[in-house]
């Protein structure tokens, strides 16, 4: 058994374990033992600014995808197949762009001179542009467009496995449809808003390109940090620094959520 | 054929290309720029003449942002870059870490002839471009923004405005705002300059990060003036879109050239060094793109017509109008701190 699975071992000991081995070595020495690094991750407000911001936007990002998304899945499970294959199809092909990309479709929409501003000018609603973009607005927008994949499969997997009989049932014992809805399939799909919420959550945690091109300057988020650290600063303790507590946030989330959920829902969507 | 004869023979390919690869290696450097537009101009007018000329192979590599490269080769012992093209505080700063070669300027006379404001111990400026003030002409027609003041003053010059989300010539800039000479400006008071950013802070639609963005935000009317480098906006200008810029108080900044400590073909670095700065190859430069040469001598070399050379940043009486960035002070502790505190500064 050992001698099969040793491969696959030397692969993620290679790939995963010792980078981010040396990722955690590096924040902790340079010259020496130091935990300097991690003194001003945790005092400095540079860094509880970023840190909160991006909680905040995953947090906005998150909600507003499982507002959008959970329509969108119920809708693909509900319809007959044909469809259902055309919504997820439209889910999925956006899914498939560069993120650089969609990034700058974005801005293309809703800067100054943009497409929307350009409309609601021409229906004379404003007279003035509205700043749609360079801000934290524009970053959430484009991130929950990202993001909004990760929200409809594991909810339209979860809702899948729903029998339809259930819902029969509650409405042969006099359940309106709403009722049923609330009292018998809501319930059922909370394992995919969990996995589904997770998913984005998670992700948006590490955003870099679409607040650094749609944030304005201003949106600084940890990943930001990190890149600025090495690049401008070239403290690379300190990249790793940001990096592990990075990295640990969202262990302590996974951890969090396998007490709700079996972690296999939210990774494998079985 | 047997095993033993074709493993013979792969030996004797194998020796050869060895000997060969052994005899070529005396003679080649690996040169490393930032790629693009850029690149591809240096290559015409800088790099292919002078391996002709020296009859060494320039292999070449690019990378927009050099200095975590460096300090990482460099640091493991065994460097594969030889010269590096890069903005010049990257040469000192990574002179005084350890990272770069000092230069014998004995070995390089036309770096020797340079003005010492254009050249360093471990460097030896190679192009020079300039963050600018560019502004839109659809919004501001015939009262043009002409100096860093009046960027500041909304009053008189109403519109969104954009600046780079670095310290480096913005605090430059915020202290010309302020009254101070271009030529007074170091060693910068940067309490002065960050209390004048201030000012303007609530007035600043977008801290652009990259060259492209800068381009874009002017080119799509996002911004009504902003600072800019000026072969971006001379770029955009070219391409219809109603933008121009002033030479007046911008701040000349200049990528140079140096060794990495270590590099594998150093005697030969060092002679192609001293001809990238050759006055008639770097007079060459500006005929492929909006940069000027780091060499002063090259205005003098009779390749750049005057109304090309009224164009370029490092042409002598447009850097009159400007300030030279001093990248000793940006690399001091001072320069260090200043650049340190940017990172506060935009988060509050």
């Amino acid at each position: 058994m050992l001698a099969l699975v040793s491969p696959a071992l030397l692969v993620i000991l290679a790939l995963i374990v010792l980078p981010v081995g040396w990722l955690a070595w590096q924040s902790i020495y340079h010259d020496g033992f130091t935990l300097e690094n991690y003194r001003r991750v945790f005092t400095e407000d540079i860094y509880w600014r970023s840190f909160a911001l991006t909680f905040e936007i995953s947090l906005a990002v998150t909600l507003i995808a499982l507002l959008l998304g959970y329509p969108v899945a119920y809708l693909a499970n509900a319809l007959p197949k044909g469809w259902s294959i055309l919504i997820l199809s439209l889910v999925v092909l956006p899914f498939w762009t560069s993120v650089l990309v969609r990034a700058y479709a974005w801005l293309v929409l809703l800067q100054r001179s943009g497409v929307i501003n350009q409309f609601l000018r021409h229906l004379e609603w404003i007279s003035e542009p509205l700043a749609l973009v360079h801000n934290t607005f524009g970053t959430v927008v484009a991130t929950v467009h990202i993001l909004l994949p990760f929200m409809v499969l594991p909810l339209y997997a979860t809702m899948q496995k729903i029998p339809s009989e259930l819902m029969q049932a509650g409405a042969s014992l006099g359940a309106s449809p709403s009722l049923t809805f609330v009292r018998v399939f809501l319930p059922l799909s909370l394992p995919g808003v969990l996995a589904g919420c997770t998913m984005v959550f998670v992700l948006c945690l590490g955003f870099y390109i679409t607040p650094e091109l749609l944030g304005g300057g201003r949106t600084v988020m940890v990943s930001m940090l990190v890149s600025r650290n090495v690049e401008l600063y070239n403290q690379f303790g300190a990249a790793s620094a940001v990096a592990v507590v990075l990295l640990l946030s969202v262990l302590a989330i996974f951890v969090l959520v396998s007490r709700f959920i079996s972690l296999d829902r939210v990774l494998g969507q079985k | 054929m047997t095993m033993k004869q074709s493993f013979g023979l792969s030996c004797a390919l194998l020796s050869a290309i060895g000997l060969s690869t052994a005899a070529g290696a005396a003679e080649q450097i690996t040169f490393v720029s930032q790629g693009g537009a850029y690149q591809q101009a240096q290559t015409v007018a800088i790099l292919d003449p002078s391996a002709k000329k020296l009859g060494i192979t320039i292999n070449q590599d690019s990378i927009p942002d050099a200095w975590p490269a460096i300090k990482t080769q460099v640091g493991s012992g065994k460097p594969i870059w030889d010269v590096v093209d890069t903005p010049t505080g990257n040469c000192l700063r990574g002179g005084e870490q350890g990272l770069i070669e000092k230069l014998d300027f004995s070995k390089i006379p036309n770096g020797a002839a340079m003005p010492e404001a254009y050249r360093s111990p471990y460097s030896v400026s190679y192009e020079f471009y300039s963050s600018v003030l560019a502004y839109s002409q659809k919004t501001f027609p015939k009262d043009t923004p002409n100096s860093w003041a009046d960027f500041w003053d909304v009053k008189k010059f109403p519109g969104r405005r954009a600046l780079r989300n670095h310290p480096f010539a913005t605090l430059e800039a915020a202290l010309m705002a302020d009254g101070v000479a271009p030529d007074k400006l170091y060693p910068l008071d940067v309490d002065r300059a960050f209390k004048k950013l201030e000012e303007i802070k609530p007035h600043i639609t977008v801290w652009w990060t990259s060259g492209a963005q800068s381009a874009q935000l002017l080119n799509d009317g996002e911004v009504d003036m902003e600072m800019a480098w000026n072969g971006r906006v001379s770029a955009v200008a070219k391409e219809g879109a109603k933008v121009a810029f002033t030479y007046n108080q911008g701040v000349l900044q200049s990528t140079s050239l140096c060794i990495l400590k270590g590099a594998p073909n150093l005697a030969t670095a060092v002679k192609f060094l001293n001809e990238a700065v050759d006055p008639v190859h770097q007079a060459n430069l500006p005929l492929h793109i909006d940069y000027g040469p780091g060499n002063p001598k090259a205005f003098e070399a009779g390749v750049i017509k005057p109304d090309r050379a009224a164009q370029l940043p490092s042409e002598p009486a447009n850097a009159a109008k400007q300030a030279l960035m001093s990248y000793a002070w940006w690399s001091s502790p001072a320069g260090e701190a200043a650049e340190k505190r940017w990172a506060s500064f935009m988060q509050k």
